[in-house]
């Protein structure tokens, strides 16, 4: 089992993508049954692996790839925290699309790509060395981009258009700065720093920006996020995968990787490269709210606001202080767990009440209180309320930053909230306060057990986060795991 | 008779009984198909040290044949190429409507080219090449002739003009050495006029059968007009033989007068291509145009790889990028035309419009389409990945930045023209809603599963970059022989 784990969270979902592509759709119960006995399975590895990982013990597989190059698989406490939300999340997701499109045209390679995208965003997180990390990064960007043309109408073809454009000049770059630091220090193991004394600090900083730019692109960095908000035309489960588990969060976990796995803390702050970047990272999550409150379109605001988020991630990196590492790293799975609800939520809105825009919420909450609630739990996490997860992120940010002598960010953390704030509370007003327009069309029924899966997993996400946050101090928590990751070598 | 031997004896014998059996012979490729893979595969697993098998025959009499690592995974690449584009026609026989002939002529050549192509991978010997380089000529320009006359003509006429030069050029070496053979003229080869004239008329000669830029004219129309499997073996294998002719030449024969500046030369025409050959394949409207210029750009990472390999002290990384990218490129390209040509058919045009709705209705050619961009593109897993990662980290090591930009750059640029193809499969139907975008079946599933077979490979490649690393450096002319070179004639 040792060496064995790992592959198996690759081939479970390379299993569950040849089902999907292979049935046709006469057969979608078959591919729904795969597709769902594949997330069960991998949910029970992953709790195996939870429990055996926190006793000490690290998995690991290998083989070389190229001569001088290994294919590593390895699971150490980082890459589980992000195996462990994806698979987690990517569970209720496979159950939210199965109910989102019931049956339709070229689902067979929907859910094919679904799982080869899955696949990708566990091996991103496995990846132990830098370039098997590029080859999932690379797939997961080619996985992803049926998703989101899957509509294949003019409007998804021009986003996965750009989608690609964006992603692959940032894989270039990325790529470019991997084999330039592999040309100086040989091939690169995150398990096994590479040791960069003597390489003159003008080339450690060139090599910084290209990999940390190339890595921004799917982040969602300012200025490179602009393929994120029009990636939007995609289907609403794939809007709630790319957010808050697979794209965006390769990204970011990849920046983590790169500052405490490749360069060391030690080097960033040597080169003085974490301040830049946690500034970046503030006028990014400044610049996503102002937008954000500038949308009337509930998708756009979401995805404004996921800019804006997952910045928090690569400031509490860039911070380089111990409290500030794990309100990042709790933030990669609370942000996700947040906006995977939220996501949810307008996934369901427009598909049983065609709700798109803003103005159309009115009165949403009498019709669909669960839905609504649940809406309701993720945007005052995000806002940074307690008792919901979102707040104890800021909270171990904020701390973080006055450790790391950078009280402005405080000030940024504050304004970010109040821009939350202003952007997600007048949709639960309209929600719950106004009452709905006289001409809106009657509501179904709950009927069916499909229109109960719609709302299902959204509900369970909100339960997550509150439970995120008032567990926090249990040990499996998100902020549990990360103060283990924390206390195992990124605090030294 | 070795096995060696067969693998250029047995196509030649199915030439002969494809022509005498008519068009039943057709049938033959369900024998040459397995019999000439199993062949490839033997050769490939020979141990490293087994290069020199036949050859008892003293040089500069005897014919020496030798599976080199180059030798070895190209007739591999090439009997997986063949074999596929061969069952592929034989479901789908290449043949204009009103032409039934053509298709009997078609198997003839496609044995021709075999022969040649795995003659010419083999040899060693400058005359030999010729002869080879001339089946392999012969039989692409008939090929091309299926679907166009013209353009075979013109492609006939420039062919010509390079087996000239070629020609020429062995005749001076012959003339200043008294040897035709690349081992030999590897230890007496020096700088003086008379090498450099044969060694620039025999380049000049075989880069018109590679088509590198600025050579590559008659390329694209011919690839353009023949039918899917002609187009598919013109782009694998007529191109690759002139290139493989060139390494021997190059990096063996006359390693010691081939400077860093001539060197750069060709490296400055390959990234030249690269950059020529992908900024036309974006401005073309129709689908098979498209994949021919992006033959030509990619026909210049070959030669973008020459001076990277010869820069180096330890060159099997570069050599293995420039080998694979080679082989990768023969399965991929290969592939894109056999999917290409089914698609248009499909849609009965060839304009890269008309393509909407076909990833509803014909999935398994498209995930084939799909897959040889991926290679083609240099993404992972690919050998299009593995051969351009070896080529950028030789690149960035030796501090070339210019050719790790046009290896950086090209495969954007790739991205840009093979992806609105492959996007506009995505596109619904011409003229209609989306909801009614749907295309009934064109063609049955059998004819899909060559492209998505060499596709397939192209991409499996990439899992076993170490394996085909370790094949490519057998023999290589930088390694340390790992057998005692026969000894120079006195």
């Amino acid at each position: 089992m040792m060496t064995f784990a790992p592959l198996l969270l690759v081939f479970l979902p390379l299993v569950a993508a040849g089902v999907s592509f292979a049935l046709p759709e006469r057969l979608s119960a078959w591919r729904n049954a795969a597709n769902l006995g594949v997330a069960f399975t991998k949910l029970l590895v992953v709790a195996y692996l939870l429990n055996a990982t926190e006793a000490g013990l690290v998995f690991e597989w290998r083989y070389e790839f190229l001569p001088g190059h290994d294919f590593v698989l390895r699971l150490d406490r980082l890459a589980l925290l992000f195996v462990t939300l994806s698979v987690f999340l990517w569970l209720l997701t496979t159950i939210y699309a199965i109910a989102y499109f019931d049956r339709g045209p070229n689902l067979p390679r929907f859910f094919g790509f679904f799982n080869l995208c899955v696949l990708a965003a566990t091996g991103v997180a496995m990846s132990g060395t830098a370039i098997t990390f590029f080859l999932f990064y690379e797939l997961l960007t080619l996985a992803t981009w049926p998703l989101v043309a899957h509509k294949g109408d003019d409007k998804s073809l021009r986003a996965g258009r750009i989608y690609l454009s964006y992603t692959l000049a940032g894989s270039v770059a990325f790529l470019a700065g991997i084999l330039w630091l592999q040309s100086l220090v040989g091939a690169i193991e995150f398990a096994a720093p590479p040791d960069l004394t003597g390489i003159p600090a003008l080339t450690l900083t060139l090599i910084f920006i290209l990999c940390i730019g190339g890595l921004g692109v799917k982040a969602a960095i300012f200025p490179l996020h602009g393929w994120l908000p029009e990636a939007m035309a995609a289907p609403a489960p794939v809007s709630a995968l790319l957010h808050a588990v697979a794209v965006v969060k390769a990204g970011a976990f990849a920046i983590v990787r790169m500052i405490y796995d490749v360069y060391g803390i030690g080097t960033v702050a040597e080169l003085g490269l974490g301040v830049p970047l946690a500034a970046l990272a503030s006028v990014t999550i400044l610049y996503g709210s102002v937008r954000a409150l500038m949308q009337s379109d509930l998708k756009k605001r979401l995805a404004y606001s996921t800019v804006s988020q997952v910045s928090y991630i690569i400031l509490g990196a860039s911070l380089i202080g111990p409290y500030a590492v794990i309100g990042g790293l709790v933030h990669l799975v609370h942000q996700g767990i947040m906006k995977i609800t939220l996501f949810m939520c307008a996934g369901a809105l427009a598909n049983r009440m065609g709700i798109k825009a803003i103005a159309d919420l009115d009165g949403a909450g009498r019709l669909m209180p669960v839905t609504m609630a649940a809406f309701s739990v993720g945007a005052l996490g995000m806002i940074g309320l307690p008792p919901v997860a979102g707040f104890i992120s800021k909270w171990y940010l904020g701390i973080g930053a006055l450790q790391s002598d950078a009280a402005w960010v405080v000030a940024v953390l504050a304004g970010s909230s109040l821009l939350n704030a202003a952007y997600f509370l007048p949709l639960l007003y309209r929600a719950w306060l106004l009452p709905p327009p006289p001409d809106r069309p009657a509501i179904r029924e709950l009927a069916t057990t499909r229109d109960r899966m719609l709302i299902l997993p959204a509900a369970v996400t909100a339960l997550v986060a509150l439970g995120a946050g008032i567990f926090a101090s249990l040990p499996f928590s998100p902020l549990g795991w990360a103060t283990l990751i924390a206390e195992g070598g990124y605090l030294r | 008779m070795s096995p060696l031997d067969l693998l250029m004896a047995a196509p030649l014998g199915f030439m002969a009984a494809a022509l005498m059996l008519g068009p039943s012979g057709r049938w033959l490729i369900l024998l040459a198909a397995p019999l000439m893979a199993g062949l490839a595969l033997w050769l490939a697993l020979l141990p490293p040290d087994a290069a020199y098998l036949v050859g008892q025959w003293d040089l500069p009499l005897g014919i020496l044949l030798r599976a080199d690592g180059v030798a070895r995974l190209m007739i591999l690449a090439t009997a997986l190429v063949i074999g596929a584009v061969g069952l592929h026609a034989l479901a789908e026989p290449p043949e204009k409507p009103g032409h039934a002939a053509q298709a009997e002529t078609f198997w003839p050549l496609v044995y021709l080219m075999w022969a040649g192509a795995n003659a010419g991978f083999l040899t060693t010997d400058l005359f030999n090449l010729y002869v080879t380089l001339e089946m392999v000529s012969l039989a692409a320009v008939a090929l091309a002739a299926m679907g166009s006359l013209a353009a075979a003509l013109r492609y006939f006429m420039i062919a010509l003009l390079g087996s000239l030069a070629y020609l020429l050029g062995v005749a001076l070496t012959v003339a200043r050495y008294d040897t035709v053979d690349v081992i030999l003229l590897a230890q007496v080869a020096e700088a003086d006029l008379a090498t450099l004239l044969a060694l620039g008329l025999m380049t000049a000669g075989l880069l018109i059968k590679a088509a590198l830029f600025p050579m590559h004219g008659w390329l694209p129309p011919a690839h353009a007009a023949a039918p899917a499997p002609a187009s598919a073996l013109l782009s694998a294998i007529a191109v690759k033989l002139g290139f493989v002719i060139l390494v021997r030449l190059w990096f063996e024969a006359f390693a010691a007068v081939t400077g860093p500046a001539a060197l750069h030369v060709l490296g400055g025409l390959g990234a030249a291509a690269v950059i020529y050959g992908s900024i036309q394949a974006m401005r073309q409207d129709r689908l098979k145009p498209l994949v021919a210029y992006s033959t030509v750009a990619q026909v210049g990472y070959l030669f973008l790889a020459f001076p990277l390999v010869a820069g180096t002290v330890e060159p099997s990384g570069a050599w293995a990028g420039m080998t694979l990218h080679g082989v990768a490129h023969m399965l991929a390209k290969a592939a894109m035309f056999l999917a290409a040509g089914l698609m248009l058919k499909a849609v009965a045009g060839d304009r890269i419009a008309d393509l909407g709705g076909l990833a509803q209705a014909m999935p398994l050619t498209v995930t084939a389409f799909g897959l040889a961009v991926v290679s083609l593109m240099g993404l992972p897993p690919s050998g299009g990945f593995t051969a351009k990662f070896l080529l950028l980290s030789a690149a960035i090591e030796q501090g070339a930045f210019l050719y790790a930009g046009v290896l950086v750059i090209g495969g954007l640029l790739a991205a840009v023209y093979l992806f609105r193809a492959l996007s506009a499969c995505f596109a619904p139907l011409a003229g209609a809603g989306p909801d009614t975008a749907s295309r009934g079946p064109v063609t049955g599933g059998v004819q899909a599963v060559a492209p998505l077979a060499l596709a397939g490979l192209a991409i499996v490649m990439g899992f076993a970059g170490t394996a085909l690393v370790d094949v490519s450096a057998i023999e290589a002319p930088w390694a340390t022989p790992t057998v005692i070179q026969p000894e120079a004639a006195p």
